[in-house]
């Protein structure tokens, strides 16, 4: 199959790589990083500003600094209310109606409240915004999410932070298979490169991810191996896998082997 | 007139959204306002006045996964 590029509302991206900015070791090292990666899209949030140091201001300045397009979260909302304010907050900041939509549930595997997040992406989207949920793998949460004018989805892997790879592998191939037009993002869960290139084999058109590039020992080589492992994850569903068989079957021709049809000799 | 500012009680003398983030010394910065869990663009800052036990949040861009 042809390997065009992902498109998302429009916007046309060569690197199918999306990265999360927290938990880098400094600034040089998430600048690096990101340019390493290849990304052209990173995720950022809004802040209460911790102590008078100006710390968002330098941060901004960087980011901006890279020319890359802004994914503004809605990350630690709980309710509906607080990721729609937050929404509208970001968008006057980053300049930019691209929101990544989270609806937390659950503490312990920050798992998204799907019931708010369908409810939060009809509102965001009549107000004119640009919604990448964050979402689970459940197709009709999806459904409802498309029906609220969502036209890319963000699956989770496994819960955000845990480097558990795909939980849920049939669950995501039937997701790919019931919405073969709409991108599908992986966000969340990823660990290794393995992962990446697994997601992207099942036909996935991207993957978000952050903990794994930034608390890895050497982020920019990490960031590096990611974009090489999601290059290769999506050429090799295009060159269309094999499918996998029960029993062996042989590679080197059976045709003209030697010693066959020779009398057995005790 | 006592408000809380991002969570913590502050004592203001600030009319306004505005004058409150001039007061707090965010003139310049790229910031983004709420006031008692609602948003509040830039353009109505000077608008917008503040009573004594609002809510104000000023939120600055920051990292994010």
């Amino acid at each position: 199959m042809e390997n065009r590029p992902l498109a998302v509302y429009g916007t046309t991206l060569a690197s199918r790589l999306l990265v999360g900015t927290a938990q880098y070791s400094s600034p040089a090292v998430l600048a690096a990083a990101i340019k390493a990666s290849g990304a052209e899209v990173v995720t950022v949030s809004l802040r209460r500003e911790a102590g008078g140091n100006r710390a968002g201001e330098s941060f901004w300045s960087l980011i901006r600094g890279l020319g890359v397009k802004v994914l503004p979260n809605t990350a630690g909302c709980c309710s509906v209310k607080e990721a729609v304010t937050t929404a509208q907050m970001a968008r006057e900041v980053f300049a930019t109606s691209w929101i990544k939509l989270e609806v937390i549930a659950d503490d312990d595997l920050l798992q998204p409240d799907v019931f708010g997040l369908v409810e939060a992406a009809a509102i965001l989207s009549r107000d004119g915004f640009q919604v990448f949920p964050y979402t689970s793998e459940d197709l009709v949460v999806a459904e409802r999410l498309v029906g609220a004018g969502c036209e890319v989805l963000m699956p989770w892997a496994a819960p955000i932070g845990s480097a558990r790879g795909l939980n849920n592998v049939f669950g995501l191939q039937a997701l790919r298979k019931h919405f073969p037009a709409v991108p599908l993002i992986i966000d969340a869960g990823i660990g290794t490169p393995a992962h990446a290139a697994a997601a992207m084999e099942l036909g996935y058109d991207g993957v978000l991810l952050n903990t794994a590039i930034a608390k890895a020992g050497d982020p920019v080589a990490m960031a590096r191996a990611f974009a090489l492992a999601i290059e290769a994850g999506r050429l090799a569903h295009c060159a269309e896998p094999i499918p996998p068989r029960d029993m062996a079957e042989p590679s080197t021709p059976q045709i003209g082997r030697a010693f066959v049809d020779l009398p057995r000799h005790a | 007139m006592l408000i809380q500012v991002n969570g913590k009680e502050r004592e203001v003398a600030a009319p306004t959204l505005a004058a409150l983030l001039d007061e707090l010394g965010y003139e310049e910065a790229a910031v983004s306002t709420a006031l008692n869990e609602s948003f509040v663009r830039a353009v109505d800052r000077t608008a917008t006045p503040l009573q004594s036990g609002d809510a104000v949040e000023i939120l600055v861009p920051r990292q994010g996964g």
